[in-house]
């Protein structure tokens, strides 16, 4: 379902002096997948290796070499389409796409444009706001990857590694569903997070395993639709966007001087931050599809599909609604956890046996705040699941407070660790004893008693007392314990 | 004693069993009538260094009781065929000097089982062709020639060049291939044995793709016992193919004497075209007989899309060329014509690097699979094709093979044909709808016109079933006790 | 259908071969001769008919995701006209 009906938020708009307009997104995304061998060759996909090393004669289409296709592509094309809550076709099949390139020895792709293993879907797309839209999905199909060219090697000449030529790719086509650059972006995320709960890709866009293609047309608010230019080969999120809003721009502007939208494809200057003509509608190829002799048709029988489906992982839109249901955490929280499947696999391990809402509040405030603030990744974080989950437990059994426990993070971050040991060997146990935190609470009376007196009159001096009674704990001192005796001794 | 180069294959094998010869002087046997056979053209490399190590290497296998099913004996490769360090061509400018790293899984079979390589044979450039004339290195020429005269003929193609060594003793049997009609077709021109097997009986790797969906290895030999020998040899599932079958390999050689009482053999009318030599249905008509007096039953049946299997294979096949030879651009093997940018070096390198016939295919492909065309010639042609294999089915549901003529024609002379396409492509009339439905298709001699030209004839089976196929083939080499070999002229 | 010059030369193009000026018009009249041969399909009735790509009704078969090919640059550039540090060099491509 495309839906055009729907108008951007207001606060997407972009005005000008003619008034206001909204941009129309979307998306085809590129995915890699994660197998260990090409899509239709035996040949590694390691990235990083030296050139040419991992390329078979299927990939370098030396004469007489035939495509034998890799069965974990396609099982993952699937899981992923079963991600996306889109149909999965039974009988799909693979079509050449016809031009020459260099680092495209076949002289063509072998692409799905007939008949995609995967058809539509829809996402459910968090947006940064808390608000949600969905994302239609127009399909998934397996094609295999070009080489590199290298252009800067020599001025007068292309050098090609065939390395990535023919490593599978899953291209998922969106519907024109988004209508600004942080809906694109929510979108890309949320699909990156969806395939690497999978695994069926790493998301890794650096290595341009996870890359984008964009669609921008503008129009005028709810109005007819534009004209749209495609963007190639966005290969991180902040790229998306700034080349969504400068195309928006850019269209725009041609539009309020009176000019048409060219149907063109463009590139994206990660330097100037703008786009450029890479070709026009005319000399737009002309790929002469057609089915790949080959190879035969793919079928998949209900029972695969069946076994397929029963295996695959809890993904984030179940684990969001448990972590709400069954934890009792608030929307906001359990969308957080479950935005990225290492976030949530953490934050299990560590709320095993703990109490869930305890556990979540602290690694969203504490753990996560951390690793926002020293730029740490989760799957980095110097503090295990195991001792996030040791800390927690001791602050639920009052073993420690949360100040405490604030400090026992810090030492394992800095020092390593087990929490346990820690708190006993620096003794930062909690005192619960109420002879000793009487005794320490008699001698701050005795040595203050001008503030004592005042405490009936104006209640609220008792903080003072709790501070100098937690001063001379170290901190230690039960908080509840030092109130209860403080208020006995003082106000009662 | 009959010369060595002359012997069948099957004869060879008993000779080299008996230790009459050695796989060496057979070899060397072959390697001289191929030194002394360059008016043909037919190889064009011979191997002889490798030849003669592959047949010691036999002879020492022998000695040992390790024999294969072709042990010693001395074949020639089609160039379209990739051999491991050796040349391979496709008989194109192209390719240059391109020497594969590997071994096609056809002809790597039959090294495993001991046969030994002569060289490799001339053939239209990628297949492409009914005369031999379009080889980038010169045409074939046919050892027949018609009685009295000294004009030159073609062996047909594309396979010429098998058909050639095969029918002048420059080598015990060939590899060839067929994607239309190219090895039947030329095996009718050279009174030689052609069969083209099931789609996938044969493995397709490391054979130059031409059109994939129809392409088809088969061997080129004297007799249909030497044929049925090769094919086994060549056949078996290829895991690297996967349009390979999964089908067990019979002993052919077993069904080449099998009894066909009983067995229902469909005429089908649209077979009789206009224009056809009288001749040839006389010898049409003579097959029948020699089956009816083996106990078949002759009956009629009609394969009604017959005539239009020529239009819809000229849209399949060149639209599959189109792609397959894309990958021929100069850039990782094969010879690079030099332009001012990338797109002149493509267009310079394929404009220079193909010759006239490929590249009229390679824009036919283009064109009828180019924006706004697919529907209505590739989709349509691949619909007919459907319509094609449908009326086979229907006619199988009557008979258990098909007999027809191989070809329309006797060979022709050189240069006679070569001014209209549509004419060239005529050959194949009667051995590409075996193509379009994947069906196997033997071509049998079955007698001298009376110009002294070989005429074949056709059994076409049942998908899988090469064994009728070599069944009534035999039934037809016996009853037409065809021995004329060409007079040696070269 | 028929194919003139202009078409010849877009055709051409596509499929990256060079035709000189003068072989455009005698090019176009050969296709258009085997392409009137051709037409003769309209005549076949081909209502309902699906179309056959292929003669085996098979699925595809499949290989398990294990690596058992590549390091083997040497053959993969030995036939190439042109390499340089293990790549192959190609004449300059721009897009």
């Amino acid at each position: 379902m495309f839906t055009a009906e729907r108008v951007a938020d207001k606060s997407d708009w972009i005005t000008t002096e003619t008034g206001d307009w909204e941009i129309i997104i979307g998306l085809e995304i590129h995915a890699q997948v994660a197998s260990k061998a090409k899509l239709f060759s035996g040949a590694a996909t390691k990235y990083g290796a030296e050139p040419n090393t991992q390329v078979s004669l299927v990939d370098a289409a030396m004469p007489g070499m035939l495509p034998v296709l890799n069965e974990y592509c396609v099982e993952q094309a699937v899981r992923t389409g079963m991600g996306m809550k889109a149909k999965i076709n039974a009988f799909s099949r693979f079509d050449r796409k016809n031009y020459f390139y260099p680092d495209l020895p076949q002289g063509y792709q072998i692409s799905q444009l007939y008949h995609p293993i995967v058809g539509e879907g829809e996402m459910q797309v968090e947006l940064d706001d808390g608000d949600s839209i969905i994302v239609g999905i127009e399909r998934l199909h397996l094609e295999q990857d070009a080489g590199k060219s290298i252009h800067d090697l020599d001025p007068n000449a292309t050098y090609v590694d065939l390395n990535r030529c023919g490593v599978a790719l899953m291209e998922i086509v969106s519907k024109p569903d988004m209508r600004s650059a942080r809906e694109a972006a929510a979108y890309v995320r949320k699909l990156r997070s969806l395939v690497r709960y999978l695994g069926t890709c790493d998301g890794d866009m650096e290595k341009g395993n996870l890359r984008a293609d964009v669609n921008v047309s503008v129009r005028r608010p709810g109005g007819e639709l534009g004209t749209r230019c495609e963007i190639k080969n966005l290969n991180s999120m902040r790229f998306i966007q700034q080349a969504i809003e400068y195309e928006a721009r850019r269209q725009i502007q041609i539009l309020e001087g009176g000019g048409e939208i060219d149907q063109e494809t463009r590139l994206y200057n990660t330097d100037t931050g703008e786009t450029r003509t890479m070709r026009s509608k005319e000399d737009a190829h002309d790929y002469r599809y057609f089915p790949d002799p080959d190879l035969l048709p793919v079928k998949l029988s209900e029972d695969w599909l069946a076994r397929i489906k029963a295996d695959l992982p809890e993904l984030p839109d179940e684990k969001k609604a448990r972590y709400v249901k069954d934890f009792g955490l608030s929307e906001y929280d359990a969308s957080v956890l479950v935005s990225d499947r290492e976030k949530a696999a953490y934050y299990e391990e560590v709320a095993k046996g703990n109490d869930k809402k305890l556990a979540a509040n602290w690694l969203l405030n504490e753990v996560f705040g951390k690793l926002n603030k020293e730029n740490v990744d989760i799957n980095d974080c110097p503090v295990s699941a195991a001792a996030n989950c040791a800390i927690v437990a001791m602050i639920a059994k009052d073993v420690i407070s949360g100040k405490i426990a604030k400090q026992v993070f810090e030492i394992c971050w800095t020092e390593g660790g087990d929490p346990e040991a820690i708190v006993e060997e620096r003794g930062l146990k909690q005192v619960t004893d109420t002879g000793a935190i009487e005794a320490m609470i008699d001698e701050i009376i005795a040595a203050n008693p001008g503030q004592a007196a005042k405490v009936k009159d104006k209640p609220k001096t008792l903080g003072w007392f709790v501070g100098q009674v937690m001063q001379a704990s170290q901190g230690k001192a039960n908080p509840q314990a030092v109130n209860k005796i403080l208020r006995e001794k003082l106000l009662d | 004693m009959t010369a060595l180069n002359e012997l069948t294959l099957a004869a060879a094998l008993k000779g080299l069993a008996n230790k009459d010869f050695s796989s060496r002087e057979l070899t060397q046997a072959h390697l001289d009538a191929m030194a002394g056979a360059e008016a043909l053209n037919a190889y064009l490399i011979a191997t002889t260094d490798q030849a003669l190590a592959m047949a010691d290497a036999s002879d020492e296998r022998r000695k040992n009781a390790e024999t294969g099913p072709l042990e010693g004996i001395p074949l020639g490769i089609k160039d379209l065929f990739c051999t491991k360090g050796v040349r391979t061509t496709a008989g194109s400018k192209i390719l240059g000097d391109f020497t594969p790293s590997y071994e096609s899984t056809v002809s790597s079979n039959l090294w495993h089982d001991g046969a030994v390589m002569l060289g490799k044979l001339n053939m239209d450039e990628f297949a492409m062709g009914s005369s031999n004339e379009n080889s980038a290195f010169g045409p074939v020429v046919n050892p027949w020639r018609a009685k009295g005269g000294d004009q030159k003929l073609v062996p047909g193609g594309s396979s010429g060049g098998s058909a050639a060594a095969v029918a002048a003793g420059l080598c015990l049997g060939a590899t060839a291939t067929d994607t239309g009609g190219s090895i039947r077709q030329p095996a009718s021109f050279t009174g030689t044995v052609g069969i083209k097997p099931t789609y996938g009986r044969c493995s397709r790797w490391g054979i130059v793709a031409f059109a994939s969906s129809l392409d088809q290895a088969g061997p080129i030999t004297r007799t249909v016992e030497d044929a049925a020998i090769m094919l086994r040899s060549m056949s078996g599932h290829d895991p690297k193919d996967s349009t390979s079958l999964k089908a067990d390999v019979p002993d052919f050689t077993a069904a080449c004497t099998r009894s066909l009482k009983g067995l229902r053999i469909g005429i089908p009318k649209e077979y009789r075209v206009e224009g056809m030599p009288a001749e040839i249905e006389k010898i049409w008509a003579n097959g029948m007989d020699w089956l009816r007096a083996e106990g078949c039953e002759i009956i009629d049946v009609s394969l009604p899309h017959t005539k239009y299997a020529l239009p819809a294979y000229y849209i399949i096949a060149p639209a599959e060329a189109s792609s397959n030879l894309a990958r021929y651009d100069g850039m990782r093997y094969g010879v690079r014509v030099e332009g001012a940018d990338l797109t002149e070096t493509y267009e310079k390198t394929r404009g220079q690097g193909f010759g006239e016939e490929v590249r009229r295919r390679i824009m036919m492909g283009a064109y009828v699979l180019s924006a706004g065309f697919y529907d209505a010639y590739y989709i349509r042609a691949q619909k007919v094709r459907a319509r094609i294999a449908e009326d086979f089915k229907n006619a199988f549901s009557q008979c258990d093979a098909l007999l027809t003529p191989t070809a329309p024609s006797a060979a022709f002379g050189i240069n006679a044909r070569l001014n209209d396409p549509v004419q060239m492509y005529l050959n194949d009339i009667f051995t590409v709808t075996a193509n379009l439905a994947g069906l196997p298709g033997i071509s049998v001699p079955a007698a001298l016109d009376n110009t002294g030209l070989p005429l074949g004839l056709q059994v076409i089976g049942k998908a899988l079933d090469e064994e009728t196929c070599f069944a009534v083939g035999g039934a037809l080499e016996r009853a037409a006790d065809f021995n004329a070999k060409p007079s040696k002229w070269w | 259908m028929s194919v003139d010059a202009k078409t010849v030369r877009k055709i051409a193009h596509l499929a990256r071969l060079e035709v000189a000026e003068d072989r455009l018009a005698p090019l176009a009249d050969e296709l258009n001769g085997i392409l009137s041969w051709i037409e003769q399909l309209n005549e076949v009735d081909v209502e309902g008919v699906a179309p056959m790509a292929s003669v085996e009704d098979v699925p595809t078969p499949t290989r398990e995701d294990i690596i058992t090919d590549g390091n083997i640059r040497d053959d993969v550039l030995a036939n190439a006209p042109k390499t340089e540090e293990s790549f192959f060099v190609m004449p300059k491509a721009v897009e």
